[in-house]
């Protein structure tokens, strides 16, 4: 792998702030054709893509089908090869790791799978898929490992009593917790979450994501969080990044990047996701984006959104935009974007949420809240349910012994 | 079909409403007990009118409008009572022959997954014409002229070309217009639209729900849209139905229903929503626990096991839809009914 290397890897400088480093990333895959199996081109799913994970801090990464985010989270922790690029973990280049060393390393960093179907092993029970890691990374043995075991699933808000229960006797929002508490077995530093909430119902998908939170703070974690909804990255991230087409186009703090998005196609992406408010959905402005994202095997040139950009057609399709591929570029601070017109795209108001100020409707009126109040002053042992819950164990469901749900 | 007002077809009204679905319970006979689904569920649907059913995974809204097509698979599933009124005829007094006659022309379908509702070894241009033929018994040149023509309505480019394509040479969102060409082929007066956008992008969803609201609108067709996105019934609905664990707990006009919403449920859905319109919080408040399982549910409110707000009544009676003000806005609640003790 040291043979695609681009540039020395003396000219890398570690900054102690950051935990992982992605420099000038490419992950190809190769498209044989033919009974020889010639390689007949490529699919760029990641093409040169640079940026950095802080320690501590939740990176979001967000983008359509087919982008490259999940490709980009794998190749972090190097369950892809890149084709070429470095991934600097801690200012190791994992490229240059294998066998023990890159074992070891491993153990800082986990991944948190989108299918809680699909990623725990059905023959496996609740307490071997969370030991399995801990026994990889002789990290603890009998008791010791059981009481760690317990531990774990306390903290992901599952009761240590169902370690010989299997997966099938969970629903969806558990076996995620399952796979949560498998990650942290290992004590990692980072952890990969890949779409972790994506397959779930709104209800759970906000514990599972409050149960992300909480853990990051007490653990002091850091996570890389793909994901394709725009209104979950925001919530659960310090910083934004947005793909199209295996590259960052626009990276910035969530406050800056959702209110006054530079590069168009955040603008549409945003314009496109539906607000539960009739009357914002009344007066917001669509940019419907037309057609579908092109082949990742033969990218546009230049730019690679001009193909769909409403901004281009907008500008009278300048040449630029078809001949030169816009760096990421600072608008201010340390929001980027990737536009030679990031400064028009800024000037509309296309795609931006939150109009006129109008103040958000959330569900439960006033009213209620304060009737909770004053109930719950009663009885102070009574949750502060006011404040939003907080870890706790959620109701598991009472099975028998055949997996069948008790009356 | 005859169009006298260009653009907008004049739709023949032979009731009311064009749905009316009153008093229906679909269950499941399973091993494990009977599974009340859906469980006396009552509704209409005016001509031209898009409807949402939103809840969640199990709360009994794909059950309601597999229902209405009846199309719940027997055994296990049966309506074990009620009315189905569609456009004034009683559906579930209908033969075999008669309800295929009615799925497809006068109700049009479109599902979530477009990849597993299109035949794989049928090209599109036969998957659309074939009801065509089946219910409008066009002559083969006219239906492909039909079929061009519904292809070029719902945004296919070069559509002459592609009636011998097969689905796998589409992209998901274009198998999804071409659900929705399929749907509209044979003018339904509804559509029953089963999350026809959650296996897509959010780019390519709004342009499907773009289109289905442009040609809803243009035909004059009645929409049934099920969704779990809260969003999607804000932005597309002229009232909204919720529904929770097989019973419709709340229903209103959709700035009733965001506006002043009024059972802890629907609350709490829209709070354990992260928006994008909003500032960022801390933390989401959210609902605890599950919905309940639907054997054999207890006589009391289906909610109270989740909700905050419950207090003894909850647990002894379930209360029944009540007005909240206007005609259209209806909830289950004890604790938001006038003089209840959040009300």
């Amino acid at each position: 792998m040291t043979a695609t290397l681009e540039r020395p890897a003396a000219a890398y400088v570690h900054d102690k702030k950051n935990i992982v480093e992605v420099d000038d990333l490419k992950v190809h895959f190769p498209i044989r054709s033919g009974i020889f199996k010639t390689v007949a081109g490529s699919v760029k799913a990641v093409d040169g893509v640079t940026f950095e994970v802080r320690r501590g801090e939740t990176l979001g990464l967000v983008g359509e089908s087919g982008c490259g985010k999940s490709t980009i989270g794998r190749a972090m922790i190097r369950l892809r090869e890149p084709t070429s690029g470095h991934v600097y973990f801690d200012g190791t280049d994992l490229g240059s790791l294998g066998g023990e060393a890159l074992r070891k390393l491993r153990r800082k960093m986990q991944i948190i799978f989108q299918d809680p179907y699909g990623s725990l092993d059905p023959r496996m029970t609740v307490g071997s898929i969370v030991s399995e890691p801990i026994e990889t990374h002789n990290l603890a043995r009998g008791q010791a490992k059981r009481d760690r075991v317990a531990e774990l699933l306390t903290l992901v808000g599952l009761d240590p009593k169902y370690v010989q229960r299997y997966p099938h006797e969970f629903s969806g929002g558990q076996r995620q917790r399952i796979g949560v508490a498998r990650a942290l077995a290992v004590e990692p530093e980072f952890i990969v979450c890949d779409e972790p909430i994506s397959a779930l119902d709104v209800s759970i998908q906000a514990q599972v994501l409050n149960l992300l939170t909480d853990l990051r703070k007490r653990l002091g974690l850091t996570y890389l969080f793909v994901a394709h909804d725009l209104s979950v990255v925001k919530h659960i991230s310090d910083r934004v990044a947005v793909m199209y087409l295996g590259k960052v186009v626009e990276i910035g703090p969530p406050d800056q990047l959702y209110a006054s998005p530079g590069h168009p196609y955040t603008r549409a992406l945003l314009s496109a996701v539906p607000v539960p408010d009739p009357t914002a959905e009344r007066k917001r402005k669509r940019v419907i984006l037309k057609g579908d994202v092109p082949s990742p095997v033969n990218p546009p040139p230049g730019c690679r959104f001009h193909t769909r950009c409403w901004l281009y057609e907008r500008l009278g399709k300048p040449e630029n935009c078809k001949t030169i591929d816009p760096p990421l570029a600072e608008l201010e601070g340390e929001h980027r974007a990737a536009c030679h017109y990031a400064d028009e795209a800024r000037k509309t108001d296309v795609g931006v949420a939150h109009i006129d100020d109008r103040p958000v409707r959330h569900g439960t009126p006033d009213s209620a809240l304060a009737w909770l109040k004053s109930e719950n002053a009663e009885d102070p042992a009574t949750v502060d349910a006011t404040a939003a819950t907080h870890l706790e164990a959620p109701a598991v469901i009472e099975t028998t012994d055949a997996g069948v749900p008790k009356e | 079909m005859s169009a006298e007002e260009p653009g907008r077809r004049n739709v023949e009204r032979k009731a009311e409403h064009l749905l009316q679905v009153r008093g229906l319970s679909t269950h499941f006979f399973t091993p494990d007990g009977v599974v009340q689904a859906v469980d006396d569920v009552t509704f209409d649907v005016g001509y031209g009118e898009t409807l949402g059913l939103v809840g969640e995974s199990g709360c009994g809204k794909s059950v309601t409008a597999l229902s209405i097509a009846r199309l719940v698979p027997d055994p296990p599933g049966r309506i074990v009572a009620g009315q189905i009124l569609f456009d004034g005829i009683d559906i579930l007094k209908l033969d075999d022959d008669e309800v295929r006659k009615l799925r497809g022309k006068e109700i049009g379908f479109i599902f979530q997954d477009p990849l597993t509702s299109l035949n794989p070894t049928l090209t599109i241009g036969y998957q659309i014409a074939e009801s065509i033929r089946e219910h409008m018994g066009l002559p083969q040149k006219a239906a492909r002229d039909r079929v061009v023509e519904l292809l070029s309505k719902v945004g296919i480019p070069r559509a002459k070309d592609r009636l011998n394509d097969y689905p796998f040479q589409f992209s998901g969102g274009m198998r999804q217009r071409v659900m929705i060409a399929i749907a509209l082929s044979c003018d339904p007066k509804l559509i029953l639209a089963d999350e026809p956008t959650t296996a897509l992008d959010v780019t390519i969803q709004a342009q499907i729900l773009e289109l289905i609201q442009t040609l809803s609108s243009e035909f004059h067709t009645a929409v049934l849209m099920i969704t779990h996105d809260l969003g999607i019934a804000a932005g597309m609905c002229h009232r909204v139905n919720v529904m929770y664990a097989g019973r419709i707990v709340e229903t209103g006009t959709v700035d009733e229903l965001f506006e002043r919403p009024q059972m802890p449920y629907a609350w709490g859905l829209l709070d354990s929503l992260p928006r994008i319109d909003d500032v960022r919080g801390d933390r989401l408040r959210t609902i605890e626990g599950m919905p309940p399982l639907l054997i054999r549910p207890a006589e009391a409110c289906r909610f109270n096991p989740r909700c905050i707000y419950a207090r003894d009544v909850c647990r002894e009676k379930e209360p029944s839809l009540t007005s909240r003000g206007t005609d259209t806005h209806m909830a289950r609640c004890w604790g938001t009914e006038p003089g209840g003790w959040i009300s």
